[in-house]
């Protein structure tokens, strides 16, 4: 059954009139996870912003959302409010800026909670801290004290596992949650994706341009170039038998660096 | 030779009257020969960027020195046309109301023997850098990531310096991008015989072009190791990194 089913979206400026995403159509089966691959400015984080109409002013979008048969884009502000988070949540690249700076973290936990779930300060936090052991994070009730500003990118970017993990949602968009990470951080927030699927069995968008990563995770694969969908397949498909010559592109250059890497630790 | 000795730094946090002394290097000593080509490995915030910027004499160490054959880096003239810099946040480290043109001829500008045709020294620099001719009247805004990055790349060798630091000028670029610039580095290497500082936290681009790698955490030399012995790393760091690494 499919969970999530865009038909034809295209998004362009209104100023220029350039279109920036051209009929993209797909769907996402539920429980699966469907990963977005492409270089900067192939229209990735467009395409994802639009599913939840998260796009400036500027960028007009068309074309049909369907999420658990009800069209998105037909619904008011306040009914996406309500859907954006509970049901949808997104996990942007930058956890940073995805906080705010003026108060503890803690505090931006309690708020979404309360407003999705209507749990009090003391059930949130009980919630959040159980989350947070789960993601790994060594002593939440602390963490819960701390400014954005003291935590690592890589924390952050748990935290935010962590909140998804209580909400609960259907579908979750992780928007390049690995690429400010280092190599290290990079593995554990991955690992907590696994996680999140196993534990909550929700759907997942997962958009990088790292080919390494999106194998590790996903189970489909769609490749975009310019605005437009230029292969699509299962992992295993692309991985081995991938027919644009974009897609081998993307591979082959990857492999310079994976393999050189391999040679050198087999070399001994 | 690019000396690096003893090198200790601290950082005051906190409010005005509730500082608290935050250490970020703790005696790091290191060096690289004329020519070679050294990576610093190392997760964020374990004080690479800090090593940067006392190397390029931005900030100054509390202990140690750094040296540039025999000459402390402190004063300007030992640093002058013999250090460049290529930083991550390619967006910001080009004026935005210059062309490029502009940006690349003011380091060429620096140079003691200034060519007597310099428009000549302009279009090689861009074609060494993979870019045309065209992109001359361009501002930084039209460019994409890794024109940028070619761009800072071609302004930091315009002086044809004796070092190139790179302090994560690779990681906000595609994957795709990445390693076309790591190739473009590796070819200026061999016409220039340059020596790079390549700091990132990417061990496979690591791998692929340096000589030598320093393991770096928490402020402190993990390990040094050459790049071809590198599968027997000693410390639980550095495997840690060579195991998320190859997974990935």
């Amino acid at each position: 059954m499919n969970i999530l089913e865009v038909e034809q979206l295209s998004i362009w400026d209104q100023h220029s009139g350039k279109a920036l995403v051209h009929d993209s159509s797909f769907q996402l089966r539920k429980g699966s996870c469907l990963a977005i691959v492409g270089e900067s400015g192939s229209g990735k984080s467009l395409t994802c912003r639009a599913l939840t109409r998260l796009n400036p002013k500027s960028l007009a979008q068309s074309g049909k959302i369907v999420f658990k048969g009800i069209d998105l884009t037909t619904l008011s502000e306040a009914e996406i409010r309500q859907k954006r988070g509970k049901e949808i949540a997104m996990i942007m690249q930058n956890g940073m800026s995805a906080f705010d700076p003026s108060c503890v973290v803690g505090v931006h936990f309690r708020e979404t909670l309360g407003q999705h779930l209507g749990w009090k300060r003391r059930v949130a936090d009980d919630h959040m801290i159980k989350a947070m052991e789960r993601v790994m994070l060594q002593k939440p009730v602390e963490l819960l004290r701390k400014y954005p500003h003291e935590l690592s990118g890589g924390m952050l970017q748990r935290m935010m596992i962590a909140l998804a993990i209580v909400l609960e949602p259907d579908l979750i968009i992780a928007d390049e949650p690995t690429t400010a990470l280092d190599t290290i951080s990079q593995y554990e927030v991955i690992q907590q994706f696994l996680l999140l699927r196993q534990t909550i069995g929700s759907s997942m968008i997962f958009v990088s341009h790292d080919l390494g990563v999106v194998r590790q995770i996903a189970d489909e694969v769609l490749i975009m170039r310019s605005g437009e969908i230029v292969e699509r397949g299962t992992t295993h498909h692309i991985f081995t038998n991938a027919q644009h010559e974009y897609t081998r592109y993307l591979m082959a250059t990857r492999a310079t660096l994976s393999d050189h890497f391999r040679q050198l630790m087999e070399g001994s | 030779m690019l000396q690096i000795e003893n090198i200790t730094k601290s950082y005051h946090n906190g409010i005005i009257g509730w500082k608290k002394k935050h250490q970020v290097l703790h005696g790091v000593s290191f060096a690289c020969e004329a020519g070679e080509s050294l990576g610093i490995i190392g997760e964020s915030g374990s004080g690479k960027s800090t090593l940067v910027r006392m190397i390029l004499g931005i900030e100054r160490p509390d202990q140690g020195q750094i040296f540039l054959h025999g000459k402390s880096v402190e004063y300007r003239s030992t640093r002058r046309g013999q250090i460049s810099a290529v930083f991550q946040d390619y967006t910001s480290s080009i004026n935005p109301f210059f062309t490029v043109e502009r940006a690349i001829m003011e380091s060429v500008h620096l140079r003691t023997n200034i060519d007597s045709n310099s428009i000549y020294v302009l279009d090689s620099l861009l074609e060494q850098v993979g870019l045309n001719a065209s992109f001359k009247k361009r501002y930084p805004h039209e460019l994409s990531g890794g024109e940028a990055q070619r761009v800072c790349i071609a302004r930091a060798i315009a002086c044809r310096p004796q070092y190139l630091i790179l302090d994560e000028a690779i990681s906000s670029l595609d994957v795709s991008i990445q390693v076309q610039v790591l190739q473009l580095l590796k070819e200026l290497k061999n016409i220039y015989n340059m020596g790079y500082v390549f700091i990132t936290h990417d061990i496979q681009a690591a791998a692929y072009i340096c000589d030598r790698i320093i393991i770096f955490r928490q402020g402190q030399i993990e390990e040094i190791i050459n790049t071809d012995q590198l599968s027997q790393v000693q410390s639980d760091y550095g495997r840690t990194l060579l195991a998320t690494s190859i997974v990935l």
